[in-house]
């Protein structure tokens, strides 16, 4: 079992800490993981891309080939277009409908939602509203990890374990809050 | 023995305290600056080993020289470029008789994620006459670190650890051995060997390089350079070094037959292992992460009938990072595709200021200021601030290297330029500023120095400066820049008609000025307000 997965967005939207919660997920269900991020530069406001390789065999390189990725998985739905040809053709674009329109060129939203409809397989998740019915708009990563989860070879319990371990130091009200939003993620995908 | 997640920068960090180290010194740097980072919060909560951030990668070298002269285990870590201003320690320390194990871990830039240039480090360490290893897993960069110490008590040379961007900032799994306990205090043997006048450095480059043969002898045997299918019927051979060997590994199994392969992480390179390797191939490919350091080397070393491609004979780009794809190219494999949205464009999303960010409001008083000069020059440098250079600002004219910004100025402006601008940051300024300002003060150079003083080393992460905000201003003062010509003004829009009007005056004014715009960074105060929830919670 090999599952490789491009975790894209804006820089300041939480990238890697979406990375970090699948990534030790995978890692305590006994899977191999590597998982490339980005420092520096790029993380000011820029295009940012983690590369996250799980495997129940070693894995070599830390960056995944181009054609071969099973998951796009998107904070930000320009960005998830821009490394589609990292995708397998049997992989799956998943990105949240909230757009980061921080330069002046922005394509017009409803015809880039359009387009990325056009993909055999897309789930596109208005995440930050699902946040905000949870009970924050800062859990916005979390819908998207629940929205992801049911593609993820690890299960939804360890998934929520990490979760809880990530927030529990903010009290029980914030983890309450995220993995409601973790929930409504996952019935959104799912329930499409 | 444990197992534990890491980034190869903690990686070595980790590698570094279990080999005894007593004290590491460095200066942020992407992608370096983790190990560092690292270090600082072990010791927090363990007490040692010493861990801190310096005033440039020069006297973090020194200091670990230091230690090492103590007879105790130092790091010394930056980024490749960092170690352009550590040169001069770093190729005399060669010379010396090293006493406690001195590393210097050197994160290389392929692909200048976030540099300005890509340049390889392996040469540097050729160029010093020393060791240099090269991980390609996390668990090589543990365990090469803690190998590194003994082999530089062992050779009494510095040791090179050679890191890329993406080893450094990728995490990884690691596997841990017994800790062993630092070096007791235990001042050099050899005291003259620490003396480089003429008559001992010549006796210790001497000694220097007959060690040489025995350096190589380490190399040809290490386990870091390893044959693999050395019998294999493949037509070609291939050599790799660093981390190309996981994007070879990435692609052997649709080559059908896997080629014989020679991996390389420990330099100098074993000359006799790569001859008897490539035996009777008529063709190597030579796939390195970096400059065509090996491939060039290999013209001397193999026969001239052997086929050597790689980045140099253009079989491999020349430039940029590598990855399992160019890999899959230079290897004569078919590439795989990918989905398209046909007709689609993308617009790049390049880095920008953080929205309110103070150094958007200095270049807009800035500009402003200079409104009306055809002739304006500004120079800048390394930081957040260099994104001026981006739209919406346009508000620089270059960016060469740490400290840049003072010296170009004063030459822009004694070559007959005016106004001129130099714009840096307080970290950039006390890490290589304050000299060349020395120059310009003795000139009374007609130039305006405009010091962003947000309080931090924001590119990097919002790590402390070397000496807080509040004592810049009376440094610059000591320096001796004239008090009337000296303006601290606060970089916050309200006041930016003021601010442009000083500019102004100063940019007119026909010698030296100074003027430190202080705000703090807007991240920095983010995360001071979290960790002031965190520490209440
Ligand atoms: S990190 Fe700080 S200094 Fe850098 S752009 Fe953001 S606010 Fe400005």
């Amino acid at each position: 079992m090999k599952f490789d997965i491009i975790l894209a967005g804006v820089g300041g939207q939480g990238v890697l800490s979406v990375s970090a919660i699948i990534a030790s997920s995978a890692m305590h269900e006994g899977l191999s993981v590597k998982q490339s991020e980005v420092h520096g530069m790029s993380q000011r406001g820029g295009e940012v891309q983690a590369n996250l390789r799980l495997s129940d065999k070693p894995i070599a390189s830390d960056l995944i080939p181009r054609g071969t990725a099973s998951l796009v998985l998107s904070m930000e739905p320009l960005e998830s277009l821009r490394y589609l040809p990292y995708l397998s053709p049997t992989g799956t674009v998943l990105t949240s409908t909230d757009a980061v329109a921080n330069f002046a060129n922005y394509p017009d939203l409803e015809g880039l939602l359009a387009r990325i409809r056009t993909l055999p397989r897309a789930i596109l998740i208005d995440a930050e509203r699902l946040a905000r019915q949870a009970g924050s708009a800062r859990a916005t990563n979390m819908v998207m990890i629940g929205a992801a989860s049911s593609l993820l070879p690890v299960t939804l319990e360890t998934i929520e374990h990490f979760v809880g371990t990530l927030f529990a130091a903010k009290g029980a009200r914030v983890v309450e809050t995220n993995l409601k939003a973790l929930a409504a993620g996952r019935e959104a995908a799912v329930g499409r | 023995m444990s197992e534990t997640v890491l980034l190869g920068d903690e990686a070595v960090a980790l590698g570094a305290v279990h080999a005894g180290l007593t004290a590491a010194y460095a200066y942020p740097g992407t992608p370096s600056t983790e190990i560092t980072e690292y270090l600082i919060r072990y010791r927090r909560k363990h007490g040692t080993p010493i861990a801190q951030w310096c005033a440039n990668e020069k006297t973090a070298y020194e200091e670990a020289l230091g230690v090492s002269f103590a007879g105790r285990r130092a790091l010394v870590s930056m980024k490749h470029v960092g170690l352009n201003v550590a040169a001069d320690p770093f190729m005399n320390s060669a010379l010396i008789t090293i006493n406690g194990g001195l590393v210097l871990a050197v994160a290389d830039d392929p692909g200048m994620h976030s540099s300005q240039n890509e340049q390889d480090s392996r040469l540097f360490a050729d160029f010093a006459r020393v060791i240099c290893l090269e991980p390609s897993s996390h668990q090589q960069a543990y365990d090469m670190t803690r190998e590194a110490f003994d082999l530089s008590e062992r050779f009494q040379i510095p040791i090179m650890i050679r890191l890329v961007t993406r080893l450094a900032h990728s995490r990884g799994n690691v596997t841990t051995a017994e800790p062993r306990p630092e070096n007791p205090v235990a001042k050099s043997a050899t005291p003259a060997s620490w003396i480089l006048l003429p008559a001992n450095a010549r006796r210790q480059w001497r000694a220097l390089l007959e060690r040489q043969p025995e350096m190589r002898r380490y190399t040809a045997s290490c386990p870091h350079n390893t044959v693999t299918g050395a019998d294999s019927p493949a037509p070609f051979g291939v050599i790799t070094t660093g981390l190309a060997r996981n994007y070879y590994i990435e692609n052997i199994e649709d080559l059908g037959v896997a080629p014989p392969h020679l991996h390389v992480g420990a330099y100098p390179f074993p000359a006799d292992m790569i001859r008897k390797f490539v035996g009777g191939l008529r063709r190597v490919l030579v796939l390195e992460e970096g400059y065509p350091y090996l491939e060039r080397a290999l013209r001397g070393v193999l026969p001239p009938n052997v086929d050597i491609e790689g980045r140099e004979s253009g079989h491999v780009p020349p430039d940029g990072e590598l990855n399992p794809d160019i890999v899959r190219a230079s290897l004569g494999l078919k590439s795989r595709p990918g989905l398209t949205i046909e007709g689609l464009t993308l617009p790049p999303r390049p880095p920008q200021l953080c929205a309110g960010c103070p150094h958007g409001d200095s270049f807009h008083a800035v500009t402003a200021a200079l409104a009306g000069f055809p002739d304006a020059v500004v120079t800048s440098d390394i930081g957040c601030y260099t994104l001026g250079a981006l739209p919406p600002y346009n508000a620089i004219q270059s960016c060469v290297c740490m400290g840049a910004s003072v010296g170009m100025a004063k030459g822009a402006a004694e070559a007959g330029l005016h106004p001129v601008v130099a714009v840096i940051g307080d970290s950039t300024f006390l890490h290589s500023g304050v000299t060349p300002l020395l120059d310009a003060i003795t000139e009374d150079t007609p130039m305006t120095l405009l010091i962003l003083d947000n309080k931090t080393v924001g590119m990097t992460g919002g790590q402390p400066t070397i000496r807080p905000s509040s004592q810049l201003e009376d440094l610059v003062r000591g320096l001796g820049v004239p008090a009337d010509h000296l303006h601290v003004l606060d970089a916050h829009p309200r006041h930016d008609a003021h601010n442009t009007a000083v500019l102004r005056r100063e940019v007119e004014h026909r010698g030296l000025s100074v003027i430190i715009a202080v705000r703090e960074c807007l991240e920095t105060i983010k995360r001071g307000k979290q960790e002031q929830v965190a520490a209440r919670a």
